[in-house]
Order: C-alpha cells, then structure tokens, then sequence
C-alpha cells in the first residue's frame, strides 16, 4: 500500500477548523518555522488510506490470537463505550491538584480508589497506585520502591535477583533501578532451583522478581519457601503479574509472600492491546511499603477521597498524574462485570483451555516440562527445526491458516519456543481448528518439511529482510 | 457476567481431555483458598456496569469551561481520530512482532515516525513512549549512555511535574542533577551557560516554557556543543505549527507528550511520549523503532528493527525497559495531523496564539501584568495584585476554571498560568475578563 505521504496532493485538505473571532497575529518571524511536510488528503483519502490499513493486521476481534505471555483475551465493547463517557475523556487532570476542586473530578477519584481496593483484594496486598503506565513502567516503579525501602532502613543492597525464563523486562527494570542483576538457573521442572538461589541469596540482596505462574506456564511449588528464604535475608518479594489470569481469584500473589506486585491490565483485566499499548501497571504493596508510594495517591481516609501530591517518604512522580486513567476506567469496569465469581470462573477457563491444548498436542510436539499446565502451555519445536521447520516457520504456516502465531522464542530457555495461551474466551472448536492445524503442520513437516519456507503465501509480505532493515535504518519516509 | 464460551457439555469434553473431574482439579497442589471478598461483589450486567460509570461520571461537577494548559491542552480532535482507530484490527492487534500479519500498524507507525521527524525536524524517532515526563526522563538517560558523562542541567523553566519524573528517574543512580533557577519566570541563558562544562552530559530545557515563553535557544545549544554537551528539550507539538523547531535550533534529542495530537485529556491519559533524535544517536534510543525493507518479492514491507537494543534481547542491557507503549495514541496522532494537514496544523497554531494575544491584551487593558517578557504561544503567566487563590476561588464560584495558580509549584502567590486554545471563543474570554475586573 501507498504510503499517506506518497498520497498527499498540494491543496487538499481535510479538516476545516472554525473561522476566528479575534484578528489573526503574525508570529514574530525570527521565532517561526518552515513550512511542516505533513500530508495534505482529502477526508474520505484518509479514511480509506486508514480502514485499508487496519486490514492488514490481525487482531483478536478477526483471529484466534494465541501470543503467549501476552493474554490476548477479548476486550468487551462496552469498556470503550464507558471511556468515552464525556465526563471523563474531558477531564482535565489539574483538576485533581487546584484548589477546591476535588468536586470537579470526584467521580474519577472514586474509580481510582475502588480500583485500588479492587486490586488490593484481588491480589492480598494493602495499598496501590494507579501511576504506572505499563506492566514494565509498573516493574520499574516497584523496584525505585523496593529501593527506597532499603534506603530507608540505610541498608545497602546492590543486587537484584530473577529467574532465566523472567521476561526481558525483569532484569532492565532493576538494572534501571542501579542494580546488578543475578539470574537464577531454572531446575528440571521448569521452576527456579532452590539450591542455586540459596548460593547467591544473602545481605546483598534487594529483591527476587518471580513471575508465577512462571514464563513456561508453571506455578512455582516452592515459592512460599522462596519468600520465607528471601525474607530472612532482609531481601523484599517482587510479583510480576503478567500471568496473574491463571490464578485470579484462586491464589492470591500476597499470601504466598509477595510485597510488591504489578499487574497487566491489558493482559488480565479486559483492557485492550492497542497494537502495542497504551496499556497500564497498577503496583499494589504491602502496608510497610505504603509511604513508599508514587504521588500523586489517591486516598480513602474517613470515607472521604485525598488526593496526596507531597510526601517525604514517596519515590516522587512517575507519570504526571494518575497513568492511565482511561485504562483504567475499562480494567474497573470489567472487574464489576465478572465480580469475584466470573474472575474466578475466567481464571479455571484460561486454565483449562490451555491445558485442552497441551494434552491435544502432546502426542505430536515435544513438551520440555511434562506435567499440567496454568494459562499457558510452551513447547519446544527442537525436532520439527532438525527436520527442516522452525518455530519461526510453523508461525507463517498458521498465518497462512489465518490464526495468529504463537509467541516464539521466549521463554529463552526452551529451544525454538512455541507459546500458547489461548485465554478463556475462546470456544472448544476454535482451539480444536487450531490444534488440528497445528497437527497438519507437524504431518508436514513429515512429509515435506521444505515446503514451508514458502509460508505465508496468503499476506501482503512475505517474509521481509531483517538484516536489510538494520542495515539500511529507514525510519521514516523521505521524497 | 463473564466472557467465556463454554458450554456445560464442553467443560465435561474438555476436562475428560485433560485427565480431570473438573476445571477446579487443574490447580490441585496450589495453595488455592477461598478470598473473603468485602470490595468485589458478585459479577453485573453490561446495563448495571454502564449505568454505575454514569453514576460515576454524575459526580465529576462540571465546568462551564476552563483556562487549564500546563502540558495539557484542550484542543479539538476530528472526528476521523475516534474513527479510524476504533478499529477493531487496530485496538484489539497487539506489538507487530509478526510483519506478514501486522503491515497494517507497522506501516501506520512508520507514517507516524516520519510525521514526528518532520514535525521536529530531526531524524529518527520511535513507535512512542509512555508519556511527555517519561520521555524526558529516558532522553536523559539516553544522553548519559552517549557521552558517558555523569551530570546533567536542568533549566526550572522546564514543566515542574516532569522535572519530578527526571529526578524520581535518576535518584537512585550515580549521576548529579543541577537545577537553574529562573529570573523570575524566563530562563537565565547565562547561568545555564556558566554551568556547561566537560563533566555535562545535556542541558535541559522546554519551548515553549511551562510559563508558556517561546525562545530561540539556537546560541545556547552552539555554546554547548563547543562543551560537548547535548542539548535535550521537551517541546509542546502543536507549537511546532509555526514555532522554530529543536531541529533548526539544533537540539539533539527533542522529546514531548502527544496529548495534544489528537487525544483527549482523560484525566491524565492515555496520552503518549515521543523522542525524536539525530540519527547518530538511533542505537542508544529507547523502544521500539519500525524500520523499512523488502520481502522476498521485493515488495516494499515494514518490520520492528534494531531490536537489539531493547529488553526482550538484552534484558539487563538495554537501552530500557519499555515494552508496551502507547502505539494506539501514537496512531491518534497520525491520523490527527494527517486529517490537519500541513497547511492546518500552521493555521491552527496560529489561531492559538491569535488567540493567546487577544486575551493578553484584554487583561493588560483591564491592569494585569502579563510576566512574560518576550512572545509567548497560547499560554502565559498574569500577576494580579491580589492572592492568586482568591481569584481563583472567585472565578470557580462562577464554575469556570481560570488555569493554574503557581503558588501550587512554588511560584509566587499573585500569579496564574493562563492557556486559550483554538475551543476559547471570544465571547468567553471576553466574559472572564469583565468578571475580573469586577473583582480586581
């Protein structure tokens, strides 16, 4: 497709904005620019150039989007209907912080706050904020928290521990906290070996970030012992909660040990994707890190709503005001939906979807770690690639099969990882369309493993040059 | 209510499949217990949850309307912007880590890029940050890893809300942070410039100012690069309408917040941050980037390129931490300057100052001070002879929101921060003006 650029033609125009009450100033002449190039389109142009567009993409209102560790659920309509309720989307957010003004934004004040307790109960901690505007800016957040903790106690500590199937975002949070970061191995279960971080866990020691269940879909058996470990060491328990959908409702990150969380909203709560972001990363923490918290707070005190912007104590700003909040307006709102029982009916479905999957294909493709699975099940398609397809090769198959692949080659630590989280709303025939294909590919590979260097055959592209994109760095259009 | 499809038959079928009794039996060995939820009650229908946000929405006591800016402003969004990214292909998609079945925001993010680079005039930038504060605190970090030097400027003139996002940024790492004060309300070049040295990573600064001055920061930046010192700034997009660019003043590393591009205010977002740079710089940027190539029919294509550089493959050493952005703002924002157009966003910018300067006048005519001593955009600083907060309240009595007193940032009491955009008719800022006289 044509890029807007190459449709633009001098003179046209879209929008029309309204005619000036005032008389039109010039700008002081040393102060002004040259003329911008931006595209000059007519309305019905632009319009089609975008709807075209959007046709390329898969997404999960057109496709079974099995990416895992993303949680690609489906995001109900009305959360979108309810962001757009004027009272909110023209709030300003100074409102919040001008004098006498609470009133004008009580409301969205209360969304804040019962968020917050929402989360709270949800996943055992004491206290949240709202501020952190994705999942890693949530991880990031959480360990300045940690961080200031141990400052408080002037207790240095230097080092930051994870497991190898942590995400990627992991270990640069605590790395861009100043921390050096330590990976644990995982053991033969797929779960972090006690005895490897017995050996490095000691004074030093910040904080262990565990995911749980864990990047290969597995609950962790030993982390209540983990927490006790990290515990008695002075080190704090830091829950990364992009796999939290597994056990909403069921298992609670705080009573297993955890001090500080945070949570996906676009993966757990509903919110949507948006071709990637905005999302948002609620943190919640245990009452002795309360003071700790990112300001502006949101607070429910005689049962009236404070907004505190000062404090001594807190890690200061991390966003301007309160992240997100149109996200989290959605996350709110779907949370009433399902309510504490349709959370935990949501998390035994996502459970038993991914394992229908994993049983379902067993039999055809290698699973590194044999035993039942949470919300996501990833398999290791080592034998596949010695006969001639990859994990990489398997995805352009099931794109040509118009499903969305997989995550591939993460976790790490598992060769030619192929991921699969199907999430609960997806139906029994989907996920039974899917295997059958899944199993067509691996008869295939069987068959005629060359073949599927072709894939996809069905898209727009096929197979674009990565090298050649690094290389040359084009990274915008130019005439 | 919930979303999932299964079907009692289904449940059994599946639950056979998987060696199990019931779904409940999968989390056998897990130290499951039962939640005493006091906050969660029992699920509720779409028509009670809709109607509770409209309970909700009922409480925000509305303003007749208001003079709030400070980074966030209300400007109008075309209708095209809700419509094209209300897509379902586009929301509900996620990161385009897939290039055959993600052209569609891969292009749309490249279209982005460019309008970004050509809004700044600088080189490269990437799929968005999260917001205007982060995006500063990042390019400060950026400027850190590119001369390994260990401080950093900041001029008070900066928003005083991102000056708090740079610090939480950098207090727990080794670098030291040294503020310039402010005459009065303008910044001091010459004490900014008596601070550059050899030990300087950048210098920071944002035009317009929070107090809504524009300058030409062109003979600052050319002192500092003689230093070695990078000049980084925050700069609001709709000024770049007719405002001289970070590019032709020569600033390396140009961030700012896209709320104005077309998103609304929200209560503090979703908006997005973008950071625009030299292309020397590209490998030491923050996020994702989407790069051109071709595909194996030599068909022009786009992919996520230099992914090196970020988290998912360096994990501790990446350039940051960021992994979802706000890639359907950012989107917003494309289709909003696409649907202005290059003579718009000029026309638009326009009307915004035009606007700026009548209600200036307005004010002086009836005795107020405006402090700004040089131009300013479509926001600026009023001194009145009384406390700022009596005026304040007095206007609020009347439901309408006059700015920002600068008392809530340190400032002096008398004074407020004024913004007007192309929404302010005449006929309103005339009604205030006559309402502060009556009360001056």
């Amino acid at each position: 497709m044509k890029l807007i650029f190459e449709e633009s033609k001098s003179g046209r125009k879209s929008f029309n904005l309204p005619e000036s009450d005032v008389c039109l100033k010039g700008f002081p002449h040393e102060l002004s620019r040259s003329d911008v190039d931006l595209p000059e389109v007519s309305e019905l142009d632009l319009v089609r150039h975008f709807i075209n567009l959007s046709r390329l993409n898969f997404s999960v209102d057109t496709q079974f989007y099995p990416l895992g560790s993303c949680t690609m659920k489906y995001n109900p309509k009305i959360l979108e209907k309810a962001a757009s309720t004027p009272e909110f989307s023209n709030l300003h957010p100074f409102l919040s912080i001008l004098p006498e003004c609470k009133d004008r934004c009580n409301g969205a004040l209360e969304i804040i706050s019962d968020f917050q307790d929402m989360l709270c109960e949800i996943t055992g901690m004491d206290c949240a904020t709202v501020n952190p505007m994705a999942g890693a800016h949530g991880e990031l957040t959480g360990i300045m928290i940690i961080s200031s903790y141990h400052k408080s106690k002037n207790s240095k500590r230097t080092k930051v521990i994870v497991p190898d199937s942590s995400h990627g975002t992991n270990p640069a949070s605590a790395s861009m906290v100043g921390y050096e970061v330590v990976t644990i191995p995982s053991n033969s279960e797929g779960e972090m070996d006690v005895d490897e971080l017995k050996k490095h866990l000691d004074t030093d020691v910040a904080a262990v970030m565990m995911t749980c269940p864990n990047t290969l879909g597995l609950f962790e058996k030993n982390i209540k012992q983990i927490s006790d470990m990290a515990h008695s060491v002075g080190a704090l328990m830091y829950y990364d909660g992009a796999n939290l959908n597994a056990i909403m409702g069921k298992v609670r990150p705080g009573d297993l040990g955890f001090d500080v969380i945070h949570v996906n909203v676009h993966k757990t709560f509903g919110t949507p994707h948006g071709g990637g972001g905005p999302g948002a990363g609620p943190v919640g923490v245990k009452k002795f890190l309360e003071d700790f918290l990112p300001i502006p707070r949101v607070k429910r005190e005689n049962g009236s709503l404070l907004v505190i912007s000062n404090s001594d104590k807190s890690i200061g700003h991390v966003s301007s005001f309160f992240g997100n909040f149109a996200i989290v307006l959605r996350a709110y709102l779907y949370i009433k939906l399902l309510g504490s029982d349709g959370i935990r009916y949501s998390a035994e479905m996502a459970v038993l979807n991914a394992n229908y999957v994993m049983n379902k294909l067993k039999k055809y493709l290698k699973l590194p770690y044999e035993r039942s699975c949470m919300h996501e099940c990833v398999f290791s398609l080592s034998e596949m690639a010695k006969k001639g397809a990859s994990a990489l090769d398997f995805a352009k198959y099931l794109i040509d099969m118009d499903f969305h692949p997989p995550t591939i080659y993460f976790p790490l630590i598992v060769k030619e990882a192929f991921m699969i989280e199907p999430t609960e709303t997806e139906s029994k025939e989907t996920l039974d369309k899917f295997v059958d294909t899944v199993i067509d590919a691996v008869k295939l590979t069987e068959q005629n493993a060359e073949v599927f260097k072709e894939f996809p055959k069905t898209t727009i592209i096929s197979r674009p040059d990565e090298t050649k994109a690094a290389r040359d760095l084009i990274v915008k259009y130019e005439k | 209510m919930n979303f999932c499809p299964h079907t009692p038959e289904d449940i059994k079928e599946m639950c056979s499949t998987c060696n199990v009794s019931v779904p409940n039996d999968l989390f056998k060995g897990l130290p499951v217990e039962d939640i005493d939820f006091k906050k969660l009650n029992k699920g509720i229908s779409e028509f009670e949850g809709y109607n509770n946000i409209l309970d909700l929405a009922r409480k925000n006591n509305l303003l007749s309307y208001h003079f709030i800016g400070g980074g966030l402003y209300d400007h109008i969004i075309p209708s095209v912007v809700d419509f094209t990214t209300s897509r379902s292909e586009f929301y509900t998609a996620y990161t385009p880590y897939q290039p055959e079945c993600s052209q569609g925001t891969l292009q749309a993010l490249f279209e982005y890029q460019t309008a970004i680079c050509n809004l700044t005039d600088l080189d490269v930038t990437n799929a968005s940050l999260y917001d205007g504060g982060s995006a500063l605190a990042e390019a400060v970090l950026m400027s850190l890893r590119i001369t390994k030097r260990e401080k950093i400027v900041m001029d008070k003139s900066v928003n005083p809300i991102y000056r708090n996002i740079v610090k939480t940024y950098l207090k727990f790492l080794p670098y030291e942070l040294l503020e310039v004060e402010t005459n009065e309300i303008e910044p001091d070049f010459e004490k900014i410039k008596s601070l550059l040295d050899s030990d300087v990573a950048c210098f920071v600064f944002q035009n317009p100012t929070f107090y809504g001055s524009v300058k030409d920061w062109t003979d600052l930046i050319n002192f500092a690069h003689e230093k070695g010192v990078l000049a980084v700034s925050s700069v609001y997009p709709i000024s770049l309408g007719i405002v001289k660019t970070p590019g032709q003043m020569g600033v390396d590393i140009a961030t700012g917040d896209g709320q104005s591009l077309g998103n609304p205010l929200s209560f503090g977002g979703p908006y997005f941050g973008f950071l625009v740079t030299k292309k020397a710089y590209i490998r030491n940027m923050p996020g994702r980037i989407v790069g051109e190539t071709v595909d194996r029919n030599n068909k022009r294509s786009f992919v996520l390129t230099l992914q090196a550089r970020e988290q998912h493959i360096k994990r501790h050493r990446a350039t940051s931490n960021i992994c979802s952005n706000e890639g359907l703002c950012a989107l917003r924002a494309l289709v909003y300057l696409c649907s202005l157009g290059k003579s718009g966003l000029k026309e638009l910018a326009l009307l915004n100052f035009s606007k700026g300067e009548y209600m200036k006048e307005k004010l002086s005519d009836i005795g107020l001070t405006i402090k700004n001593k040089g131009t300013t955009f479509n926001e600026f600083v009023v001194e009145f002879k009384k406390p700022a907060k009596e005026i304040f309240s007095a206007l609020l009595s009347k439901n309408i929101a006059f700015g920002i007193p600068l008392y809530l940032f340190g400032g002096s009491e008398n004074t407020i921060l004024v913004n007007v955009t192309e929404k302010m008719s005449k006929e309103k800022i005339d009604n205030v003006c006559s309402i502060l006289e009556a009360i001056l």
